[in-house]
């Protein structure tokens, strides 16, 4: 089967990006395939590198980029959430003329669209975190 | 899938938060009106707290907020005609149908559940 996952919820306040991820493991484990994850709204905070947990904490930002890159999954960052919540790629850090850029290296900054696209092409579309 | 014959699909967004004590009101509104570039069948519900929205004469700047009224009256220019309030929640907030900013069609509970069941994706927000 075919999923998009959305993402709403920031690292940490809440069980929602841990669940998010676990979903998407056991999914890949079993064969299904993920068409994109998208985060959106506090979700872009999954994909600020900048984040650093307690060392006795999972470190769910760095699972998420391993995953996405392990199985080379389609991961896109909201880009209007992303730039207010102070998630920046080094193009829109340049833009905006700040002093650097933390998007995480597997995902990209788009726009809406992306998610309606993925939802088109999915059998299914699961929300975390809303 | 239940995709109409056009190749559309039905996307469906309910709505469930009050305009301006969170971000989520906003996040639907955009995420409608993106379905309806793509040009899909989309049906937009405001229910619970989310009919709050619909209250006219908002004057959201004084708290720094930016106003959901453009986007509400955008909806028809994206062709989401079809846009439901659910009657309950208006009536516990003591609104009145003729009293919102926009036209809006009244539904039950069971229409909702009906609206879902023949919708290929739910957004709930």
């Amino acid at each position: 089967m075919k999923f998009t996952i959305v993402l709403y919820a920031a690292p940490y306040s809440s069980q929602a990006s841990l669940s998010a991820l676990r979903f998407a493991q056991a999914a890949l484990e079993q064969g299904h395939e993920i068409v994109r994850v998208f985060f959106f709204y506090d979700g872009v905070h999954n994909t600020s590198a900048f984040s650093v947990p307690a060392q006795d904490e999972y470190d769910l930002v760095r699972a998420w980029n391993a995953l996405i890159l392990e199985h080379e999954i389609d991961a896109v960052s909201c880009v209007s959430s992303a730039l207010k919540r102070g998630v920046l790629d080094a193009r829109e850090s340049v833009r905006y003329e700040r002093s650097g850029s933390n998007l995480l290296e597997s995902a990209v900054l788009s726009g809406l669209g992306q998610l309606v696209d993925a939802s088109l092409k999915s059998d299914r579309v699961l929300s975390f975190g809303a | 899938m239940t995709s109409n014959a056009s190749g559309r699909r039905n996307l469906t967004f309910i709505s469930r938060r009050s305009p301006y004590g969170s971000g989520y009101a906003k996040a639907c509104l955009d995420m409608v009106l993106s379905a309806a570039v793509f040009d899909q069948n989309v049906t937009l519900v405001f229910m619970d707290e989310g009919v709050l929205q619909l209250l006219p004469n908002q004057q959201a700047g004084n708290i720094h907020a930016k106003d959901l009224s453009a986007a509400l009256a955008a909806l028809p220019l994206y062709d989401v005609d079809k846009v439901y309030a659910e009657q309950d929640s208006l009536t516990r907030r003591g609104l009145l149908p003729d009293q919102l900013a926009i036209e809006v069609m009244l539904c039950h509970a069971d229409k909702i559940a009906e609206i879902i069941r023949q919708s290929d994706v739910v957004f709930t927000l």
